[in-house]
């Protein structure tokens, strides 16, 4: 399906330094919290926003003797979420205990997979305007707890710890250093977040730290990376830096694009860039060191002796991959081939599945896939943002919404009256077919009635009737006047039409 | 004799037949522990929980609802999480907690209607061979040579010695490297550690996850094969809990052998072993041959890397273990100073919290699993113990029903014995265990005779996997052969 939408692999960003140009080379770690009701390893809920320490099973809070047991169900989300990603199931994988110490790391080590993840290869095409595309590789896909959370500044001399965060499963999603540029990794995040949130394996709330980016930054000069792309040889490439923790796609950009100017004015300097990890500091737009290579933890991995390894049955993985859901770019392009849509409408319909959703519902109800893209783009996308509300929270249904564009195409109303309409559609409900009859909203195309109105114009302005008959230009006055005395009601064509055989012109 | 010195299967008798109470037994071993302070076998007295589940058990005597260990009064090491009742696995660190949780062995055995006397003593953290590592200071053998005192074993030794000197009937254990068979051989008792995966390991604070598994410690082998069945269970809160039903262990103890073929492995007779250590070995085998047992020598040849690769694989996994125990949440905090932050708060905490084998042990099993050493040790270690689970199967394989060893490389040593010597020695006590620790296959330890010294000695038989009916029932025919009745002489 992705290759039904032939594409053009976008330019690599190039920043000129002082003294050359240079590339970008980009790889990104997505850590993706698991839509699940339970941890990773334990019952307890996995709720935000509930009293600190209320969802904490014995295990999360790392009590003696308390043992892990797999949520088969965050299993099943992350296959799932690798057959989306087009990506190697591997039946067997296994947990490994990532060692630090640290207060909202209540076990003194992360259940993480390090050597044996559950997910392989696979790819992601994230698109970069109509027509344009980079295919990013996909390395992996592994499980993982996350920590809880430090609050450090409610007591001037205190720390405070909320675990009600740690234990819930995560999914690392780990990319190939394929992304060439600031907009592409934000493009990168948007197409994964919308493929997740279509699977339903991750909600994709950045503000919520639902989802998370790494990203791996280093420059190169031209026709290096295309070198690294032959042999897969990662000295063909520069020393990368590692920025943490990023949860808007506003500040991968910045981060991006500073993160590379400051490497490129080092190698212009004839200094080497050290590899180590940086933070991004949005108020001075700035990344700061926050630990190099030589202070890196030392995590004193091995194979997690609470767990087997886990083994899961080609059968099983099949029922997941037979319940998938249609992914953005095979929707996509069934809006373009099936519905006759642009690429742009296309794109921005499927943009969030809510939306696609309610699209879907409205064409089968009027059955004119372009009319209801544009309506609800236009209207119904314009109206919520008026009201500052989502789709999900829409008064109109599509039921309403595809009852207005049947009216449309039956000639029961005019576009101009089928925006009054939707506005009373919208703010007050209804069937509109209803509506329409009851305040007699129905386009006049009763010649005789249109006639009469146009003979009685034509008798009260006969000064207007000498001026059009020397500049005939001027019928539309007679249409305009027309159309006002039927409050809007008479079908303009047949006005024009009839004035213009009663004037003689 | 007075009720404290029943075995299981007599007060289990004696209790369905109505000859006796479940109250009367467990005052008369809570008279006699309060009696015993010198053994420092107890950590924690439990009297009132005791008396409550004794009346209880009584009841469900009384209303013909008893398993077989209802009514019998135990002692708990202090290893296993027992809800309400302080659990510190015999470390300073976990001062004062008091778990929220009951363990699943210890829920099994309230559940079959057995009676907590109190938590028995330990090394910390199961981490020792005298129970000189404990927080408590150590327990003591009931048995001694003249004046002096001498050491139970561990490191479940105060379970040892609390079943010898008979205050409980029997108690639970926990073996990791040894820690239930050597102590049961050093204090003339029976220590069955199971199948890995047979007993879970829920509750039970972790020492070496991959290795520890929980026992019977007992007067006999009938008793082990009782208790085991009330320990035993599939646990879905433990994935490493295998789904293999528990079979009713005592029908298997036929106390017929015939037939059943017995392996003698060459390398188990190891340089500067005593030599009545080699004589009993022997005994033992002449034993099992009489039963009409075959006896066979066979060869498990990667056993003399056993000590070592345990040695890497069990403190690797302790030091992950371990690193919760970090005064975050419970247990031990340190006094802080001004200005101190949270690194010296985990630093003056567990440098305060852990004693100095546990701390010993944790920087061995930082080191191994650090960058640069792990393919070196670890998964050194791990292929070592893979070519020693091979040892056995190969041998299972050729038709050998149970391995016969011994259980110890000496008798019990005095207590502050090995203070000077470097730990490797202490160590050399786990040398006929901890194979069977890394294989995963359940040994039981038997008493079988008395030394020059008067003190006894056991054998140790290793059986099949999820084979215990089998292996305790060669254990059977070893402990009537042997006929060990001896009992310590009361000087506490």
């Amino acid at each position: 399906m992705l290759d039904h939408l032939s594409y053009k692999t976008p330019e690599p960003k190039v920043i000129a330094g002082a003294k050359a140009d240079w590339e970008l080379v980009i790889g990104m770690e997505v850590h993706a919290q698991v839509s699940s009701n339970a941890k990773l390893f334990s019952g307890a809920s996995t709720g935000f926003g509930a009293e600190p320490n209320s969802h904490v099973a014995f295990v999360d809070a790392a009590m003696p003797g308390m043992l892990p047991v797999i949520n088969e169900f965050c299993i099943a989300q992350a296959v799932k979420t690798g057959l989306g990603l087009k990506a190697a199931i591997n039946l067997r994988s296994a947990f490994d205990r990532k060692n630090y110490f640290y207060p909202d790391l209540p076990q003194g080590y992360q259940i993480s997979q390090l050597y044996h993840p559950i997910v392989g290869e696979g790819e992601i095409l994230v698109d970069m305007g109509p027509g344009v595309a980079r295919k990013v590789r996909i390395e992996r896909i592994h499980l993982e707890q996350d920590a809880g959370k430090s609050i450090h500044d409610m007591d001037p001399t205190m720390s405070f710890v909320d675990l009600n965060r740690t234990g819930v499963a995560l999914m690392e999603i780990v990319s190939r250093p394929d992304i060439r540029g600031p907009e592409e990794a934000a493009a990168y995040v948007v197409k994964l977040r919308q493929i997740l949130r279509y699977l339903g394996t991750c909600d994709g709330n950045m503000q919520n730290g639902n989802l998370r980016c790494d990203v791996n930054v280093s420059v190169c000069r031209p026709g290096q990376y295309e070198k690294y792309q032959e042999t897969q040889d990662f000295s063909h490439l520069g020393t990368r830096c590692e920025l943490k923790n990023m949860n808007s796609m506003r500040f991968i950009q910045a981060a991006i694009d500073y993160e590379a100017r400051r490497q490129i004015a080092i190698l212009e300097d004839g200094g080497v860039v050290v590899q180590e990890t940086r933070l991004y500091d949005p108020d001075k737009n700035e990344t700061r060191s926050m630990r190099s290579k030589e202070e890196a933890h030392d995590y004193r991995y091995f194979p997690c002796p609470d767990l087997l390894p886990l083994e899961i049955e080609q059968g099983w993985v099949d029922g997941i991959a037979a319940a998938m859901p249609e992914l953005p770019d095979e929707k996509k392009a069934r809006f373009v081939d099936a519905l006759g849509l642009s690429e742009y409408d296309a794109s921005v319909l499927t943009a969030e599945v809510e939306n696609a959703d309610y699209f879907e519902a409205v064409v089968a109800v009027c059955d004119d896939g372009k009319l209801a893209a544009n309506w609800v783009i236009n209207e119904l996308f314009g109206r919520l943002k008026k009201d500052g509300a989502e789709i999900d929270a829409s008064p109109m249904s599509p039921a309403q919404l595809g009852g207005i564009i049947t009216l449309i195409k039956s000639g029961d109303i005019s576009g101009k009256i089928a925006k009054d309409l939707f506005e009373i559609v919208y703010t007050e409900g209804g069937d509109p077919a209803e509506i329409v009859t009851a305040r007699g909203m129905k386009q006049v195309t009763d010649l005789g009635a249109i006639e009469a109105a146009v003979d009685k114009i034509i008798a009260e302005s006969p000064a207007e009737v000498e001026k059009a008959k020397a500049n005939p230009k001027l019928v539309g006055w007679f249409v305009g006047q027309v159309i006002k005395a039927s409050g809007g009601k008479a079908n303009p064509a047949a006005v024009k039409e009839i004035v213009a055989q009663k004037l003689g012109i | 004799m007075s009720l404290n010195q029943l075995t299981i299967s007599a007060a289990r008798d004696a209790l369905r037949k109505g000859e006796v109470t479940s109250v009367e037994i467990t005052e008369s071993c809570l008279s006699a522990i309060d009696g015993a302070d010198a053994l420092n076998a107890y950590c924690a007295k439990t009297p009132e929980i005791a008396l409550a589940q004794a009346k209880a058990a009584d009841a469900r005597i009384k209303a013909g609802d008893a398993p077989a260990m209802c009514g019998i009064p135990l002692g708990i090491k202090d290893l296993f999480c027992t809800k309400g009742v302080a659990t510190q696995a015999a470390s300073k660190i976990l001062a004062g907690f008091k778990p929220e949780y009951e363990s699943t062995v210890t829920q099994n055995l309230w559940d079959a209607g057995a009676v907590m006397l109190g938590k028995v003593s330990m090394d910390e953290f199961a981490m020792g061979s005298s129970t000189e590592t404990a927080c408590y200071g150590p327990a003591v053998n009931p048995w001694k040579i003249d004046d002096r005192q001498l050491t139970p074993g561990g490191s479940s030794g105060g379970s040892a010695a609390a079943v010898a000197a008979d205050l409980c009937l029997a108690a639970t254990g926990t073996d990791t490297g040894g820690s239930i068979r050597q102590p049961a051989a050093f204090t003339g008792i029976v220590g069955i550690k199971p199948t890995y995966g047979r007993v879970s390991r829920w509750g039970v604070v972790a020492f070496a996850s991959s290795l520890d598994q929980a026992g019977p410690m007992t007067k006999t082998v009938r008793d082990a094969a009782i208790m085991l069945g009330a320990m035993a269970s599939v646990d879905p809160k433990d994935s490493t809990s295998v789904e293999i039903p528990v079979p009713d262990f005592e029908a298997a103890l036929t106390g017929d052998i015939r037939g059943k073929k017995i392996g003698i492995p060459r390398e188990y007779r190891i340089e500067g072993m005593p030599e009545e250590i080699g004589k009993l070995w022997d005994e033992g085998t002449a034993m099992l041959r009489d039963a009409g047992a075959e006896i066979v020598e066979i060869s498990l040849p990667h056993t003399k890397y056993a000590l070592p690769a345990y040695y890497v694989i069990a403190p690797a996994e302790a030091s992950s273990n371990l690193a919760r125990y970090d005064g975050v949440r419970y247990g031990y905090r340190a006094k802080l100073g001004a200005g101190d932050g949270i690194v010296e708060m985990y630093e003056k905490t567990r440098a305060e919290g852990f004693g100095p084998e546990v701390q010993r042990r944790i920087m061995i099993g930082t080191y191994v699993l650090s960058a640069g050493f792990y393919d070196a040790y670890y998964n050194r270690a791990r292929r070592v113990r893979a070519l020693i689970k091979r040892d056995f199967d190969q041998v299972f394989a050729a038709g050998v029903d149970a391995i016969l060893t011994p259980a110890t490389p000496s008798s019990a040593f005095g207590l502050g014995e090995m203070a000077d010597a470097s730990p490797v020695e202490m160590y050399l006590n786990d040398v006929f265990t901890v194979t069977v620790n890394l294989a995963g296959l359940p040994g039981i330890s038997v008493p079988v005779g008395l030394d020059a010294k008067g003190l006894p000695m056991g054998l140790q038989l290793i059986g099949r996997p999820w084979g215990e009916g089998d292996l305790l029932n060669h254990a059977l025919v070893l402990e009537r052969a042997a006929g060990f009745t001896h009992k310590p002489s009361k000087w506490w």
